[in-house]
């Protein structure tokens, strides 16, 4: 399986990136991690006819904190796994990423791809409207955040418009003390989700004082279970609870049926995920 | 299209060639290079028989164009071998511990295998099969190639191996 023909671009800066982006028009794609794109192009699905790697742009490297932690684009899953500031102050993010396909692609997969593709199967994308993360974008006209709960507007469709390349992810650190979890199930190593879900929760005397739930693969986009997350506050996630909050995020999930099951099977399997998660999160939370 | 000239270095030695943008880096050294270590499997980045290491990291080498190994340093199954051509640790473990069937998945196993023991030199039994989860062989299972590896874990820090009881 070989692509089809394209023409190959290394732009050295951002600025140059989006001018190949803008004179090349619709037929040029960037390149970041390729994991995706690449496959895509073997199986002729993918035809762009010019390629624009992005490995050749330093600015797009890198994790830094400014208040937010803020992750350039092309940072690598391995990258994040191999970051203490991750481990320390975001660990649910050390925890999914360790959860995307291999070591192989981690060490060739970047955050930046991850998001920006629109495919719902991705793990980032629940986690960064969880975390209520931004993605910064850059265009000719220059640059703009979005929300990641703002991003996705469909399978593989998403904010950035034609032009515009994004450049990085902000995530605000959540509080000291948080609970957290990411509960994925696959078929196997490396495959997408059957369904995944990310809380993001803290606790006040027993109780879930704020909670945020990411839904992975359960829809044309990632999901934020605000009804979920809003039947667990004030609560000791009792078990009637649970249900409830499984309920709730069951009934906005529309999964495709696809070869991880039935549609009634993921959504069950959904809020298997979603209660999983909600216990696990409040037992790391202090 | 137009063909780019690109120089890189494999397993120590440097090499070029000419290739299309679109040519995959496995492509690359099977077929301009002539080493056919590297093997194609799935051709869809699941089972990892094309893992070459490049500048330190374990790749898959059907889902890179060779244009973008511009400059890099890549080590293949043919660069496994100490330099006095005996075999490496690893590749003495592989035939010690009958860690391979047809071979055709060793290649790509022992490449990824030789990142995951740089990276973590004595790995649990667990860790190991993470570190090798990206690489699917297809004739029997993973015992005797966790073993391989566990052996050459061993050697290479000078503890003694114990084979686990099945």
């Amino acid at each position: 399986m070989i692509p089809g023909s394209f023409s190959y671009h290394r732009p050295a800066s951002v600025t140059d990136a989006v001018k190949l982006l803008v004179d090349l028009g619709e037929d040029a794609r960037p390149l970041a991690g390729g994991h995706s794109l690449v496959p895509m192009m073997k199986l002729r699905l993918a035809t762009p006819t010019h390629l624009i790697d992005l490995h050749g742009i330093a600015a797009l490297k890198g994790i830094s904190r400014d208040g937010n932690l803020v992750i350039g684009a092309m940072t690598t899953q391995h990258e994040l796994l191999a970051s203490d500031e991750v481990a320390k102050s975001m660990p649910i993010l050390h925890e999914a990423a360790l959860l995307i396909a291999d070591p192989q692609v981690r060490y060739r997969g970047t955050i930046g791809g991850n998001v920006a593709n629109g495919d719902p199967g991705n793990d980032m994308p629940a986690l960064m409207m969880a975390l209520g993360a931004s993605y910064r974008l850059e265009g000719a006209s220059g640059a703009r955040d979005v929300l990641a709960a703002d991003f996705y507007q469909g399978a593989y469709f998403t904010a950035l418009e034609p032009g515009e390349i994004l450049t990085s992810v902000s995530v605000p650190v959540p509080a000291a003390g948080h609970g957290y979890a990411y509960e994925k199930l696959k078929r196997k190593v490396g495959d997408y989700a059957t369904a995944a879900a990310a809380v993001v929760l803290t606790m006040a005397g027993g109780k879930v004082a704020t909670c945020t739930i990411g839904l992975t693969n359960v829809h044309e986009t990632p999901l934020l279970a605000a009804d979920a997350a809003k039947a667990v506050i004030g609560t000791s996630l009792d078990a009637a609870t649970l249900k409830k909050a499984a309920a709730a995020a069951s009934a906005i999930m529309s999964p495709a049926a696809d070869a991880r099951g039935p549609v009634e099977y993921r959504k069950h399997v959904g809020g298997i995920m979603v209660t999983r998660a909600l216990q696990r999160a409040a037992s790391v939370a202090k | 299209m137009a063909k780019t000239h690109v120089t890189m270095k494999v397993n120590g030695a440097e090499v070029e060639g000419l290739v299309e943008p679109r040519t995959l880096l496995v492509h690359f050294i099977r077929e301009n290079l002539q080493m056919t270590g590297t093997h194609i499997g799935c051709e869809t980045t699941h089972c990892g028989a094309c893992t070459v290491d490049i500048d330190g990291m374990s790749v898959k080498s059907c889902t890179m164009f060779a244009v973008q190994a511009q400059g890099s340093d890549i080590i293949t199954v043919e660069g496994m071998a100490n330099a006095d051509g005996t075999l490496s640790a690893l590749q003495e473990g592989f035939r010690m511990m009958h860690g391979l069937q047809c071979g055709f998945c060793t290649p790509g196993m022992i490449v990824r295998a030789h990142r995951l023991l740089k990276e973590n030199p004595l790995p649990s039994e667990p860790e190991i099969r993470m570190g090798i989860s990206g690489n699917i062989c297809r004739c029997t299972g993973y015992q005797n190639i966790v073993k391989a590896i566990q052996y050459a874990s061993a050697k290479i820090n000078g503890v003694e191996f114990q084979e686990a009881a099945e």
